[in-house]
């Protein structure tokens, strides 16, 4: 299980936690790899079918970062992202997928150290859980 | 509109499982408004069920379609070649929507998607309620515009149980009483003589027990 490298997709808002990487970069900060971004022009316009096509397409682990409360571009785009990680989390439970692989964080743009946090702390919540149970399929098929 | 819920994802799982090409249809109509059988929900249960399918080690095509309202025969007539090539289909409409479907598309299972429960509004984003109870005999000009089969636990029809106990009902204090309501809208209104007239028994007969009602217009006719 330490080899295990999972793949975990970060949506990531374009006014915080996007520039937060940049800031995170420009510092020199060490976060994990396993981390992808990906930009969005707010947490709120994380569709949560494209939340569950990733866990599809082998995924192990997802978080939506947005502004802090209070603070969206757009008023009130986080909160709606956050309603929709709860309730997403619920589908994925029925799903058998642990909903702690779904999360969702609130960060600034100036904070690069957060950022890098996050990152490495959902990165070692997703290792321990290990690798997503849909690729249990996977693994049927690699036996037969 | 008509307020649906979403049956538990396994349930379906479990009725599609000798299946492995699927048509998921959502519905424009009420469902989609409730939240319950739009595009986006349509698109949800089938990716939802190609990962239950792929946790087994196996695959299932789903093919996602919208019908503007499954309850009319011309809005489905278009989705025939979908469905020819599908297996199964999977309707997120209401009772309605499924049952239209079948009879459309003789040869194949429709399957429902969703739990038809009220024919109800949005009192609130995200939460609605019943205000209809279907019965054929309307009597809301009488009642200030609250509806007493519906709204009374018992569809009392001349005045409050003993259940009414400070405005609400015995069944829940989160339920309003309607006779309560009744009163106050009709104090409102000052047609509070109303309370005091004489109304026949409601005529039951235009209610469900004479099997599925039918309504006609012959000027609407082609």
């Amino acid at each position: 299980m330490n080899n295990f490298k999972p793949k975990i997709i970060a949506f990531c808002c374009y006014y915080c936690a996007y520039a937060a990487a940049d800031v995170a970069g420009s510092l020199r900060l060490q976060y994990a790899p396993e981390v992808r971004l990906i930009e969005m022009p707010c947490s709120g316009r994380v569709d949560p079918v494209v939340i569950l096509k990733a866990f599809e397409e082998g995924a192990d682990g997802v978080y939506v970062a947005g502004c802090m409360e209070g603070d969206c571009h757009f008023l009130k785009g986080n909160i709606q992202a956050k309603k929709r990680v709860e309730h997403l989390q619920k589908v994925i439970a029925e799903l058998g997928i642990e909903p702690e692989r779904l999360a969702m964080y609130n960060l600034s743009g100036a904070q690069g150290d957060r950022f890098a946090e996050i990152a490495n702390q959902f990165t070692e919540r997703i290792k321990k859980l290990g690798p997503s149970p849909i690729k249990e399929g996977e693994m049927y098929n690699d036996n037969s | 509109m008509i307020i649906a819920e979403p049956k538990p994802i396994q349930e379906v799982a479990e009725y599609i499982k000798e299946y492995h090409k699927v048509l998921v249809v959502g519905c424009g109509g009420c469902t989609s408004v409730c939240l319950s059988g739009g595009e986006t929900e349509a698109d949800i249960l089938a990716t939802s069920l190609r990962i239950l399918r792929k946790k087994e080690g196996q695959k299932l095509e789903t093919v996602v379609t919208t019908a503007t309202r499954q309850c009319e025969p011309e809005f489905i007539d278009g989705l025939k070649e979908l469905v020819d090539e599908a297996e199964a289909v999977i309707s997120l409409g209401c009772g309605v929507g499924v049952q239209f479907l079948a009879e459309r598309f003789q040869e194949k299972w429709v399957l429902p998607a969703l739990n038809t429960i009220l024919a109800g509004g949005t009192v609130q984003p995200g939460q609605w309620e019943e205000r209809c109870g279907l019965c054929g005999d309307c009597q809301l000009h009488l009642t200030g515009g609250i509806c007493p089969v519906i709204r009374c636990a018992k569809s009392i029809q001349n005045g409050p149980c003993g259940g009414s106990q400070n405005g609400v009902c015995e069944i829940s204090t989160e339920m309003p009483c309607a006779w309560q309501l009744i009163y106050e809208k009709l104090t409102v209104l000052n047609r509070l003589d109303l309370m005091l007239a004489y109304r026949p028994a409601k005529d039951w007969s235009k209610e469900r027990s004479g099997g599925p009602r039918k309504m006609k217009r012959e000027d609407a006719a082609l």
